[in-house]
């Protein structure tokens, strides 16, 4: 094995104490190395595997926001609150739904496969003016 | 009843289940008086629907009176019928339980100028859901009850009161003992607000639990079902289950799915029937589908 030198020169060393010390230096930095590597390949994965959080509030009779910009196959978690009323979430096109009241917020996974416009709305009678509570998730490619 | 005019029911039923709104027999003059309401009929009754009592606005600036001008035509008819349901949505929805109870006393005063004196009424959700239906059976008694007419078998279920729209196992419970009373043949009519099937999810023009109603139902071989809730005239077959939704005597609302809000139609001065009425049933005790006729609010055919 030859060392480059202060000056340049390359010399024959001989083995060593201090030869060995490198060589378990270099080991220790390479395993550092490929586990922090690794680390951050893993971090990234889950990162990926992270669902989209939307929160999404209502109150009579509106849906903030009504409008839900999302791609589709991306991993959605939709976290409901109501601040007035034991509304319903249903949206038909995933045969999804549940109730939520105040005081509690409802976590929902979802994903949408297919581009398209998917409506959801308050299916538990609110008053007048249930019929207008609505709201879309616009799903691109 | 002659075989042709048997027929010819089915011929005019089948017609209405392909074509949504079709009005079947208002059309065939004479023959249309002489199946629903004539002498020579069992019977018939009136099914009137979603009168909306408090509501105001541009959809009907006649809303004052044509509650009253349905009640004046139900009146007028030349044969009464045995009686008259209501399919709910008696009044229109108000937070303030002192003005439902106000609504529900002023619908109940203008109904009694009816001349038929057995009438049976049916809660909507604008009537019942946000009180679970307490000041509706203040007036009107039980959500839920069955009737016996002249061989026929009445239902009326309350998919209404749970503000979710469900039937909810207590009342489904109910049906299946009621029905177990009955011939797996027997004339059944059932009557109720929302569809019991699945009409229009996205408007929420459905019965969560409705399914199950129609699991119990299906045995039954002469089963038919007249809803109110989409204030149009619409014809759909659950294999061999018919429902019927009534007319509105309010506004009109769009044919189902047909456009992104469930917003009244418009109203037209120039409409003699602004799309609203009320319909007479007949036919119940034969073994073939009932025969109907649709009314405009004034009574005239159309």
């Amino acid at each position: 094995m030859r060392r480059r030198t202060a000056s340049g020169c390359q010399a024959a060393s001989p083995p060593g104490p201090d030869r060995v010390g490198a060589a378990n230096a270099g080991r220790r930095r390479a395993l550092v190395l490929g586990l922090a590597a690794l680390a951050m390949q893993i971090t990234r994965v889950q990162a990926q595997d992270e669902p989209t959080v939307i929160q999404l509030v209502a109150k009579k009779f509106v849906f903030k926001p009504d409008r839900i910009e999302v791609k589709a196959g991306q991993r959605l978690q939709l976290e409901l609150t109501t601040l007035d009323f034991a509304h319903g979430f249903s949206l038909p096109d995933l045969k999804l739904r549940t109730d939520f009241v105040p005081g509690r917020t409802v976590i929902l996974a979802l994903q949408f496969d297919k581009p398209g416009d998917y409506v959801f709305l308050c299916d538990n009678y609110c008053g007048d003016g249930h019929e207008d509570m609505f709201g879309r998730f616009l799903v691109s490619a | 009843m002659t075989n042709s005019i048997l027929t010819q029911r089915r011929q005019l039923m089948k017609l209405a289940a392909l074509g949504g709104g079709v009005v079947y027999l208002s059309g065939l003059g004479a023959c249309a008086s002489a199946v629903v309401g004539d002498a020579a009929s069992d019977f018939y009754f009136v099914q009137l629907s979603d009168s909306h009592w408090g509501f105001s606005g541009p959809p009907n600036p006649d809303a004052a009176n044509t509650l009253k001008q349905a009640v004046a035509a139900v009146n007028a008819l030349a044969t009464p019928p045995d009686f008259i349901v209501f399919t709910g949505d008696l009044t229109h929805t108000t937070d303030d339980p002192v003005e439902r109870r106000k609504r529900l006393a002023e619908f109940r005063d203008i109904v009694s100028a009816l001349k038929v004196k057995t009438v049976r009424f049916m809660p909507g959700e604008h009537d019942a859901a946000l009180d679970r239906g307490a000041a509706y059976q203040e007036f009107f008694g039980a959500m839920n009850y069955a009737f016996d007419h002249k061989g026929a078998h009445f239902i009326a279920i309350d998919n209404v009161s749970d503000p979710g729209a469900n039937i909810g196992a207590a009342q489904l419970d109910w049906l299946k003992a009621d029905l177990a009373k009955q011939a797996k043949d027997a004339a059944i009519v059932v009557l109720t607000h929302r569809p019991l099937f699945d009409l229009a999810p996205k408007w929420d023009w459905a019965t969560r639990d409705g399914a199950l109603a129609m699991d119990i139902l299906m045995p039954y071989a002469n089963v038919t079902v007249f809803y109110g809730h989409i204030h149009q005239a619409h014809h759909h077959m659950t294999g061999h289950i018919a429902h019927h939704s009534a007319k509105s005597l309010i506004f009109p609302l769009p044919a189902p799915g047909s456009q992104e809000r469930r917003t009244p139609l418009a109203w037209n001065p120039a409409s003699r029937d602004h799309g609203l009425g009320f319909r007479k049933v007949g036919g119940l005790a034969k073994t073939a589908p009932p025969a109907l006729q649709e009314l405009g609010p004034d009574g005239a055919p159309v």
